[in-house]
């Protein structure tokens, strides 16, 4: 009752008396509160990237600090631009991004759908099928490595098992051709999920009584999936598109321990490149102006994809 | 035509139900296998690990358990028996393989390293974040949305990228390889989701109370505290397990910014080997063991999972 009465008294207050404080005033404390974020993001990710963008103009190596540091204008990113490896790259990286997308919308919208029909015990089984996005890239890669493992894996005696290839010429890891799709496999068996829920989390936020006016026009399923269901999910699917997206652009984890980026570069994804230029050759400055430009391309292609996405939504 | 017709997507019929729910069990165990294969590995000996065909019934054994938490030296027959009798299940189960125990392995200074840098990282983000939110929630913050975005684009950056300047600032500070480093550094990459999920739950508190509280002569902090923070107690919690997740999981900073004192179990796991390769029972003992407590929060927070892998982008 008085709490009540205490509410209403405050809805009725005028916006600055209810404001009036003891101490600190308001503005001071939105900065207070505000401004740790802040500082700790300007130090630990603005910092450091204007510092990358500084040295990308330069020939440091951090493995020879005492070197004198050259400036050299505009010259690593033309090496970068006019270079065969990091254009070939980038391919294998979209490669990577096109086939996980494809098949993680594929697979997650279909499951979404059948999950959507609410059988018995289906949240239980969704659970179930939530946990692979849970773990750590890096682990999964680690063990997804002896699941491949020619004879002894598991991966490679069900493959033999049931196609009756010999096991030991079912090499995922090492054959050429079939190395960038061990990755893909396993990234889909990661993430399917999680393109899954956000589906299912689209479908399930479509009101009912459209499919019941379809019902009366006498629409039918066919009709009904095409012009409800996925358009009108479509802002979710596009959302998930959107994450999976960037995270596959930046994927170094699994390929760093499934592959390590071979067998020669048949895998070498960007993040790898990235890691081998500044890790291990020490090409600091180039290295920079590398990680300056896939920056800009991430923010750029997202960008670009959020004005689309807004688009879709507002229809 | 009534409006549940056999085959309406409003009321599914019995049989495509049971269809559905065919498939999606399907789906479930079979992807549930590398898993289980992982956890029963962990129970066998190297030696099953690797038999061909992979063998399905084995007799368990915690071999890979004690190699993983040892290191092991190995000796003659006569010299372990000189020893006496064995100390324990892993000094038994070692000596049928001609070794003592030499000492401790690195596993645990990793795992107690990856729960220090989890959690001390969630801590801080979580603590930044809920002051962050409450504040672009409740007040007038000039340019608010382009600090909420500028926020969220943190997290555009490939790690490496970020990693190279970040590597060479902490090499100055002297912050390499420190838990101190590691807790600042996830805990930067941490707080924009943080902020974001927490403004999403703070938002959906109503301001009445806290003007309500004013009204009866608490401060604006004292409101805050006796008010906002009580209700917010559920999304707090959700997001700290997000966090916590996160910073468990990470692998790339990990392993280019920690080498030896402060490295995490992620980059160690890998780098277990036995004698001829790797140790197949003690890698997936060490993942089993990595992988229990996610299994957990992802069972806890399976209602909250949609906001928290969506930035609090979509609500369930």
């Amino acid at each position: 009752m008085l709490n009540r009465t205490a509410e209403n008294v405050a809805r009725a207050t005028p916006e600055p008396l209810a404001r009036k404080v003891r101490g600190i005033s308001d503005k001071g404390l939105a900065w207070l509160f505000i401004s740790p974020t802040i500082l700790l993001l300007l130090a630990i990710n603005i910092f450091p990237l204007f510092w990358a963008i500084y040295l990308s103009f330069t020939n440091y190596r951090a493995n020879r600090p005492n070197e004198v540091v050259k400036n050299l204008g505009f010259a690593n990113y033309q090496r970068i631009l006019g270079d065969q490896d990091i254009w070939i790259a980038m391919q294998t990286t979209a490669h990577f991004v096109f086939w996980t997308i494809l098949l993680q919308t594929l697979i997650g919208f279909t499951l979404a759908w059948l999950i959507d029909r609410k059988f018995r015990g289906h949240a239980f089984w969704t659970t179930l099928i939530l946990v692979p996005m849970m773990l750590s890239p890096a682990v999964v890669g680690n063990f997804w490595r002896f699941l491949y493992e020619p004879q002894i894996g598991l991966f490679s005696y069900v493959i033999s098992f049931v196609s009756g290839i010999p096991p030991t010429s079912i090499q995922m890891l090492s054959n050429v051709s079939m190395a960038p799709w061990s990755i893909i496999i396993v990234d889909t068996w990661m993430w399917t999920p999680y393109v899954m829920l956000i589906c299912l989390a689209g479908l399930r936020s479509i009101p009912e009584y459209i499919y019941e006016a379809a019902e009366v026009d006498r629409a039918s399923n066919w009709r009904q999936f095409w012009s409800i269901t996925l358009p009108m999910a479509l802002p979710f699917i596009m959302l998930a598109v959107l994450f999976r997206g960037i995270e596959n652009f930046k994927m170094f984890d699994m390929v760093n321990l499934l592959t390590g980026g071979g067998p020669g570069s048949t895998t070498e994804v960007a993040s790898i490149t990235l890691k081998r230029q500044a890790f291990e050759s020490w090409r600091t400055g180039y290295s920079s102006a590398f990680a300056i430009i896939l920056f800009v391309a991430v923010f750029g292609l997202a960008n670009i994809y959020v004005k689309a996405l807004n688009k879709v939504k507002q229809r | 035509m009534s409006l549940t017709t056999a085959h309406s997507v409003v009321a599914p019929s019995a049989n495509s139900k049971r269809i559905a729910g065919a498939i999606i069990i399907a789906y479930a165990l079979i992807s549930i296998v590398p898993l289980l294969w992982i956890f029963a590995t962990s129970f066998k000996t190297p030696p099953d690990s690797i038999a061909y065909p992979p063998k399905i019934v084995f007799q368990p054994s915690i071999e890979g358990y004690c190699n993983l938490f040892t290191t092991r030296t190995r000796q003659t027959p006569e010299y372990i028996n000189s020893l006496g009798p064995a100390t324990g299940f892993c000094d038994e189960t070692v000596r049928k393989r001609n070794m003592v125990i030499a000492g401790p392995s690195n596993f645990l200074p990793r795992f107690v390293n990856s729960l220090i840098i989890a959690f001390g990282s969630t801590f801080c983000a979580v603590f930044l974040g809920t002051l962050s939110a409450y504040g672009f929630s409740r007040f007038k913050v000039p340019l608010a949305d382009d600090l909420l975005f500028f926020i969220l684009s943190t997290r555009f950056m490939p790690p490496i990228a970020v990693a190279i300047p970040i590597y060479l600032m902490y090499r100055e500070l002297g912050l390499s390889d420190t838990a101190l480093g590691m807790i600042l550094l996830y805990t930067a990459v941490n707080v924009s989701l943080a902020v974001w999920l927490l403004k999403g739950f703070i938002d959906e508190i109503p301001r009445e109370y806290e003007e309500a509280a004013m009204i009866d002569g608490y401060t604006r902090l004292q409101a805050f505290w006796r008010t906002v923070l009580p209700q917010a107690t559920t999304g707090i919690a959700a997001t700290a397990i997000f966090c916590l997740i996160f910073a468990w999981n990470e692998y790339a900073f990990a392993a280019l910014l920690t080498s030896g004192s402060a490295q995490t179990a992620p980059p160690f796991i890998p780098t277990i080997i036995g004698e001829g390769g790797q140790d197949w029972p003690a890698v997936a003992a060490g993942t089993t063991i990595f992988l229990v407590p996610i299994l957990v929060f992802t069972i806890l927070l399976r209602k909250q999972l949609l906001r928290g892998i969506t930035f609090g982008a979509v609500r369930k």
